[in-house]
């Protein structure tokens, strides 16, 4: 799994491309949500379009994120969602829990 | 015909890094047996959670104890058994994730998501120790040859 993070219109950008599973690809996205609250960021946007896989342990790295901005006073939301994504959200109803967004014009917006 | 004996066997040490090899051996078997790539999708992550339960619960990730995985054919079912070495859990004590106060939370979710994407799971302990999960899947117009 990769990971980069980008900065947009006051917006932290996080975009993991492959499995956010257990063991790799769930450690990468809590570090880099780390990072970007230690730098100050408390917009946060994760964009999931480059990802494949998602397991129980990737979506409670989410959750806990979700949780962490959140207990900063900020904001993490969620753009471009693969069907198998949101599907895998909606089972346990925590796509409610999440502000989704289609694509990440729309996305920005939201934050400002 | 049906197929009995177990058509992959793959035993790994207990590191969530083998869990891709598992998916890649297993998923190329469910392809060869006209599995389509949906279905797949979403046996492949049953299996990654019942292998990381196995590792991380079961075997509490001592890397020289095994997890085993079978996959088997019978009749129109992919039949699926994780194996482990550990001491077993209570699956009574497993929490609803759906509950509200479990909803934020970051783990439980594994079990759920088994039981969401095979028609059957069963747990059972083996009396030289160890938990055996086993996941059960209808495949129509399965191919055996």
């Amino acid at each position: 799994m990769k990971i980069e993070a980008r900065h947009e219109q006051g917006v932290t950008i996080i975009e993991p491309k492959g499995k956010i599973t257990i063991g790799v690809g769930d450690v990468a996205l809590r570090e880099a949500v780390s990072e970007a609250l230690e730098a100050g960021a408390r917009n946060i946007l994760v964009d999931l379009g480059g990802v494949s896989t998602i397991d129980s342990s990737g979506i409670g790295e989410l959750v806990s994120a979700f949780t962490s901005v959140s207990n900063r006073g900020g904001q993490l939301k969620l753009v471009n969602l693969p069907p198998k994504v949101t599907d895998i959200l909606q089972i346990t109803q925590l796509i409610s829990v999440f502000e989704v967004h289609d694509n990440l014009s729309e996305a920005l917006a939201s934050f400002s | 015909m049906p197929v009995e004996e177990p058509q992959v066997r793959i035993s790994i040490g207990s590191r969530f890094e083998h869990i891709d090899l598992i998916q890649v051996v297993v998923d190329d078997a469910l392809e060869r047996l006209g599995l389509d790539d949906d279905s797949r999708h979403w046996v492949g992550i049953a299996i990654r959670e019942a292998v990381a339960n196995a590792i991380k619960h079961g075997n509490r990730q001592d890397p020289d104890k095994e997890v085993e995985v079978e996959l088997a054919i019978i009749g129109d079912q992919a039949i699926i058994r994780v194996v482990d070495q550990g001491e077993g859990f209570d699956l009574q004590e497993v929490e609803d994730p759906l509950a509200p106060e479990n909803l934020l939370k970051p783990n439980g979710r594994g079990i759920f998501y088994m039981s969401n994407f095979m028609d059957e799971i069963e747990y059972s302990s083996r009396p030289e120790g160890g938990t055996v999960v086993t996941l059960r899947k209808q495949i129509a117009g399965i191919r055996t040859d």
